[in-house]
């Protein structure tokens, strides 16, 4: 019976003689109507430039957009694939700053939300002071921290000192930089995942604790076997949030090396790469075939996450 | 087109407001405070837009490219830019416009003039000149015991670990190290070695014994007597910092940046720093003198006219004068030769630059198009002498990756 009652009536019941064609059509397509302007502006803010891009990837183009460029096939991408002194190294800087900084973010963002978990006295204060980094510019940050950095007139060489430890080179060594550079990542973002981890805390219900509590599970058993498991979808969201937004990081790069990452390329990302090309080599074809690609990383590393994220939810 | 009607310039409609991109520069600080005198004298309005060196280029990049007109008037970098802008078709031809009555065109030095030339056409005024000197500490050298800085290479080697080895927290001597930073500063030692970027018949000449000689003796002089925990990405503002902290007793850089080291306000040594002409090396004390920064118009612009009012106006003998006075080195010889227009500046600091506008080389990198990929090229080899690593050998491979740069680019 109740089946019966929630099937539509059949069309030409519904449908008057007297409505005209275009109300009717109209009524069939609202939800692609509505929808319309907001495809529109992604057609015009993503889908054309991702498009024109794409476009000069298999041009020559250089010097100047506007001068006469050749079509040139996937000659770019054979280039840039077989470029074993700028490119691969890039793509393992990437993938070294964002594997190293989200998996520090992520584990440090955890332990300070379950510190957070619990109601305590000046929490509030502690909150607000955990947020500071997150408010601050992100090339702000990275100018602060060179300067904190510097090798001969930073603080953080005269805190060593005072502790006796010589002076380190931080981001001015040819091996210490990158690993620098994703501490100063770190530092910024972690309290993102803590707040992202905090919610989803705070959000779960108590009776599972409980249960755990009184079965006689130890404090590690229950955030192993309890809360763990509950927190993943949550979890899952704060790694790909992060993940992404490490993969495409460029305002710390820039701040504290400047162009090319730096004499030895040292902190050279796939990004820090394909804006050099542009800016400064004005190999807008090279440059282009390196972002298609990168492009292509991205969209491959969020689908392998999403993945994972409706796995873990099922 | 409704600000035709309220144009009335000289140029089918053009507006009465210039607008002016320019560097973060003495230059620029100067012009700054004279523009209300323009504007009474022309009726014209200027708007500035300030950046820093960088982001002066990327602005370029984005809007030239873009074939944008809201840049009437352009500070820009021959010998960095000049030829891309040029070849892009950026930069308006202005053989017509130098030809202005009581500007004078014929007064500008030669070395700028030709530098700021694209096919025998000029397409900037030449605004900043700059020649290399040496830095030095007055009050360092008489405690290592010298009574006069050195003439000689060999000398500011000698000297410079004399005073390292006196003063074990001070370094005997600084200079940029980054590795496209340093070329430009490189380039004196490179030439006082008797070498060059590309020889006469346009190949790389970064392999020749004399670049060899040269890489290995700037890798040497800052690895060996320079700061205790050097950093391969010094530009200029760091290693000024240290000279100004008092940290290094020698220091060669471009003399427009002079005002940094004197100042009181910028400098912890302020009287005690001296200057003196670029030491000799084999081949004879060879620095380069250069035009650094020079006015063009933007080719896209529809306010020429009064865009080439301001170039006139600012590159007039009195603001040159003017300029000169407070610090930045202009390109007219007539304000050279006029005493006052040497009055201002320390007056060993005057006798360099004079000794180095008789010797200099007109240019401070390889002159190509893609001067950023160049400056990289070239300048690795620095950068693996100063970490300690053979110089020759990065000298050959550099030679390599450079002669097929050029071949590329001659394509």
């Amino acid at each position: 019976m109740a089946t019966t009652t929630t099937t539509k009536p059949p069309r030409s019941t519904v449908a008057a003689p007297e409505t005209p064609g275009w109300l009717r059509w109209v009524d069939d397509h609202r939800k692609w109507l509505f929808a319309a302007p907001a495809m529109t502006f992604v057609a015009a803010l993503l889908v054309f430039p991702l498009a024109w891009t794409a476009y000069l990837s298999l041009t020559d183009a250089e010097g100047s957009v506007r001068a006469e460029s050749e079509f040139v096939g996937l000659a770019n991408y054979l280039d840039v694939l077989s470029d074993i002194e700028r490119f691969w190294p890039a793509v393992g800087r990437t993938a070294t700053f964002t594997v190293v900084a989200l998996l520090f973010e992520v584990v440090l963002g955890m332990a300070i939300a379950l510190l957070l978990w619990r109601p305590f006295k000046g929490q509030r204060w502690v909150r607000v002071a955990i947020l500071l980094p997150l408010v601050a510019t992100p090339v702000a940050v990275g100018m602060m921290w060179r300067l904190i950095f510097d090798p001969n007139i930073g603080l953080a060489n005269q805190l060593l000192g005072w502790f006796g430890i010589g002076p380190q080179p931080w981001l001015s060594g040819q091996y210490t930089a990158l690993p620098t550079t994703i501490f100063i990542d770190v530092w910024q973002w972690t309290p993102m995942v803590v707040l992202i981890l905090l919610a989803g805390l705070t959000s779960l219900s108590d009776e599972p604790q409980e249960a755990a509590r009184i079965d006689g599970a130890s404090t590690w058993q229950r955030f192993r076997h309890v809360t763990l498991p509950l927190l993943t979808p949550t979890l899952t969201v704060a790694i790909l949030l992060r993940g992404i937004d490490a993969l495409k990081t460029f305002d710390i790069l820039y701040a504290t090396k400047g162009r090319g990452g730096g004499s030895f390329h040292e902190v050279e990302t796939l990004n820090v790469y394909a804006y050099g090309l542009s800016f400064d080599y004005n190999e807008y074809g090279i440059s282009s075939t390196v972002l298609i690609i990168f492009f292509l990383i991205i969209i491959g590393a969020m689908w392998a996450l999403t993945a994972r994220r409706k796995e873990a939810q099922r | 087109m409704a600000s035709s009607a309220c144009g009335g310039g000289g140029d089918g409609g053009a507006a009465t407001t210039v607008r002016v991109t320019l560097a973060n520069h003495v230059w620029t600080d100067n012009v700054k405070k004279a523009l209300p005198e323009f504007e009474k004298q022309t009726g014209l309005k200027v708007e500035v837009t300030q950046l820093g060196e960088d982001q002066l280029s990327d602005q370029y990049n984005v809007k030239l490219n873009a074939g944008s007109s809201d840049i009437d008037v352009m500070m820009y970098r021959p010998l960095q830019e000049g030829k891309l802008f040029a070849k892009n078709k950026y930069l308006a031809d202005l053989s017509d416009r130098v030809k202005a009555a009581n500007w004078d065109f014929s007064d500008f030095q030669a070395g700028p003039v030709e530098s700021t030339a694209y096919e025998g056409k000029p397409v900037g005024i030449p605004i900043i000149t700059e020649q290399e000197v040496l830095y030095y500490r007055k009050d360092l050298l008489a405690k290592a015991g010298l009574s006069a800085p050195p003439k000689t290479l060999d000398e500011l080697k000698a000297a410079a670990a004399k005073v390292k080895a006196a003063e074990p927290d001070v370094a005997g001597f600084v200079a940029r190290t980054g590795k496209s930073a340093a070329v430009t500063q490189f380039s004196s030692f490179l030439y006082s070695f008797g070498g060059d970027f590309v020889d006469g018949s346009g190949k790389s000449a970064v392999g020749s014994e004399a670049a060899k000689q040269a890489y290995a003796f700037y890798g040497g002089l800052i690895k060996d007597s320079g700061p205790a925990n050097v950093s391969t990405d010094m530009g200029w503002p760091e290693a000024m910092a240290i000279f100004t902290q008092g940290k290094a007793a020698f220091y060669t850089e471009a003399n427009s940046l002079y005002k940094n080291a004197t100042d009181p306000a910028k400098s912890k040594v302020a009287d005690q720093v001296g200057f003196a002409p670029f030491p000799a090396g084999p081949a004879g004390s060879k620095p380069y003198n250069i035009p650094s920064w020079a006015l063009g118009i933007n080719a896209a612009s529809e306010n020429a006219d009064n865009a080439w009012k301001f170039i006139e106006w600012a590159t007039s003998k009195e603001q040159t004068l003017a300029q000169q006075k407070s610090g930045v080195p202009g390109a007219r010889s007539s304000v050279w030769a006029d005493p006052e227009g040497t009055s201002t500046f320390p007056e060993d600091l005057a006798e360099a630059i004079a000794a180095s506008t008789k010797a200099g080389v007109g240019h401070d990198r390889p002159l190509v198009v893609k001067v950023a990929e160049a400056r990289e090229i070239v300048g690795q080899p620095l950068v693996d002498a100063i970490t300690g690593k053979d110089a020759a050998a990065a000298a050959d491979t550099a030679h390599a990756a450079f002669q097929k740069f050029l071949d590329d680019e001659a394509r």
